[in-house]
């Protein structure tokens, strides 16, 4: 076997993100508690829970936006696995510009407002170090086109955007670098129902079209419906059940799941 | 002749030592923004008091001052900074920059190549570069740390999307050393290359914001830019109606109210030194004042 094959198949069976024992508390309070899980390249992992069940919270440890108080994050970097919670701020704030992305659910806090649509696109291509206006500005344009944003408007700024093409160009700015790991957080929430069927169906697309491996905290079960490939739910900072979105839908075993999956149906 | 009212050069002597401290741990990181705390002067901070503060740190009874304003000497700004230090320190006092060992500047870097053993002091209004698309002052020190400065060039992506070119002209950014990206004050971005590889010491003092940074001899500093849209240290197409220096920063004058206007060095010791020389420009080494009396 070459050593290419050999890192290739490392690769294959290695989890892209191996979380441990991850725990959060806001003093007293618990934020997330001892939360294991695995993520796979080219996988899709839903996170699902009603509100103040610790979605956020999790989802803003493994990004390194907020320190655990226990627990270790692996991600899997062109050195091998390394605990992202361990390492130092510079290293991680690299990953965090270069291998991950993150989609805020308000596009305000993922977006610079000041900036034309095309300098938040490539800001990113920037950051890793582009240096050629024209590539730059093309790679701009694609993105816009591939969030179904006219190219006209890639001069304007975000803020003569309505709220769902502004988080089209959030999603955007996100992807334009390829991303190894994407977490989005709420990327439907605060849309309208119809802005938001469009906006997944973007998603649904460019997950796709890109194999991207994601992590989205949603209270929405259709979008883990039709975006996650596998599920975990959450209650009180405690992960309650986990499995194939499919199975944990369709049968749900907690009766926490249960309702929630009920809940749904009645809509 | 010093007012007995005031220490050396106005400030204490534990105020000039603090700032000395600053200006060395600035030599020392070139381009790095130290912090120190500023005084109150009896000046509106308009008037660059970071940079009187600096000159006043470093000013010794032997040594002659300058001070150069948008490139003259004898504007009112200038002429108030060089009172105060003549009153406050008794210093010596020139126009001539070759004269000078201490030059305090706000808006340029004289046309004559500076000499080592001078000290330029630039008035800052705005020390940190990265203020125009990130207000948290956190957030920029920890950019200027990990070295993250791709949100420089997203302000020169945003000029060359607006204006088909980079539009910045004054207080263009500069990466020193290859490390620290710095605001070099107001100066034309002509004046930009004369920042590298100088024999001076430069030193940059804002008061307001309480900042003091330094590039030191011989240092090398680069101007950002693009691949495809490479930094260019433009001038007007002309040359001095005065002096005929074709190199040298020019000023737009308007002489009359007919339309009548003129080019002339913005450096006015430079100008002036030419014209002793015997140089002369298309207006036959009038002076401006000498013009508008015909
Ligand atoms: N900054 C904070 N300080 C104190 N407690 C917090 C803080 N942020 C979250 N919490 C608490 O931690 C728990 C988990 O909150 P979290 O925001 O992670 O939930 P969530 O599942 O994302 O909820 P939502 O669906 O409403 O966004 C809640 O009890 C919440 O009140
Ligand atoms: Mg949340």
């Amino acid at each position: 076997m070459t050593d290419l094959s050999h890192a290739f198949a490392a690769a294959a069976d290695t989890p892209l993100l191996q979380v441990k024992n991850l725990t959060k508390r806001y003093g007293a309070r618990m934020g997330c508690a001892d939360i294991s899980f695995d993520v796979y390249q080219g996988e899709v992992l839903g996170i699902v829970g009603e509100s103040g069940s610790g979605k956020s919270t999790l989802l803003s440890c493994l990004a390194g936006h907020m320190r655990p108080d226990q627990g270790e994050v692996f991600f899997q970097t062109a050195q091998g696995a390394r605990d992202t919670v361990q390492m130092g701020e510079a290293e991680r704030r690299r990953l965090a510009r270069t291998d991950w992305a993150y989609v805020h659910q308000n596009p305000r806090d993922g977006l610079r407002m000041g900036v034309s649509a095309g300098g938040n696109v490539g800001e990113r291509l920037m950051a890793i170090g582009a240096r050629h206006y024209g590539d730059i500005r093309a790679s701009a344009i694609d993105w816009l086109g591939r969030v179904e944003i006219d190219a006209g408007r890639i001069d304007e700024r975000p803020s003569a955007f309505s709220g769902g093409m502004q988080q089209r160009l959030q999603i955007a700015r996100n992807l334009v670098t390829a991303p190894r790991l994407v977490f989005m957080d709420e990327p439907t929430g605060g849309l309208d129902v119809s802005v938001q069927a469009r906006l997944l169906d973007l998603l649904r697309g460019l997950v796709r079209e890109m194999g991207l491996s994601a992590i989205i905290v949603t209270h929405d079960l259709a979008v883990v419906r039709l975006l996650a490939d596998r599920l975990m739910v959450m209650k009180d900072g405690h992960v309650v059940e986990r499995g194939l979105t499919d199975q944990v839908l369709d049968d749900p075993q907690h009766e926490y799941t249960q309702l929630l999956v009920s809940s749904v149906l009645q809509v | 002749m010093t007012d007995q009212a005031y220490n050396f050069a106005y400030l204490d002597e534990d105020t000039k030592r603090m700032i000395r401290r600053a200006i060395l741990k600035g030599v020392a990181i070139p381009g790095y923004q130290v912090p120190f705390a500023s005084r109150e002067m009896p000046m509106p901070y308009g008037w660059g008091t970071g940079g009187v503060q600096v000159t006043a740190a470093c000013l010794t009874p032997d040594d002659v001052l300058k001070v150069i304003d948008q490139g003259a000497d004898d504007t009112t700004n200038a002429v108030s900074i060089r009172k105060f230090f003549v009153a406050t320190a008794g210093i010596a006092v020139t126009e001539a920059t070759d004269k000078a060992t201490i030059i305090q500047t706000r808006h340029r870097i004289p046309e004559a190549a500076l000499t080592a053993g001078q000290i330029m002091v630039y008035q800052v209004p705005i020390p940190e570069p990265l203020r125009f698309l990130e207000p948290r002052e956190v957030e920029t020190r920890k950019m200027h740390e990990l070295e993250e400065y791709g949100l420089m060039h997203v302000k020169l992506y945003e000029d060359i999307a607006k204006h088909g070119q980079i539009a910045t002209s004054y207080a263009y950014p500069v990466r020193v050393e290859g490390r620290y990206v710095m605001d070099p004050s107001p100066i034309p971005k002509f004046d930009n290359p004369k920042l590298s590889g100088n024999a001076a010491l430069q030193l940059f003092g804002a008061g307001r914001e309480q900042r003091i940074y330094a590039i030191p001899p011989f240092t090398h500093v680069v101007s950002l830019d693009f691949d495809d849209h490479p930094f260019s240290p433009s001038k007007a197409n002309h040359s001095c109606d005065l002096c005929a220096s074709d190199t040298s920063y020019l000023d737009e004058v308007i002489t009359d109210d007919q339309g009548g206007r003129m080019f002339v060095c913005s450096d006015t010791d430079y100008c002036a030194t030419r014209r002793a020389a015997g140089h002369i420009g298309a207006l036959g080494g009038q002076t401006i004042t000498e013009k508008a009396a015909e």
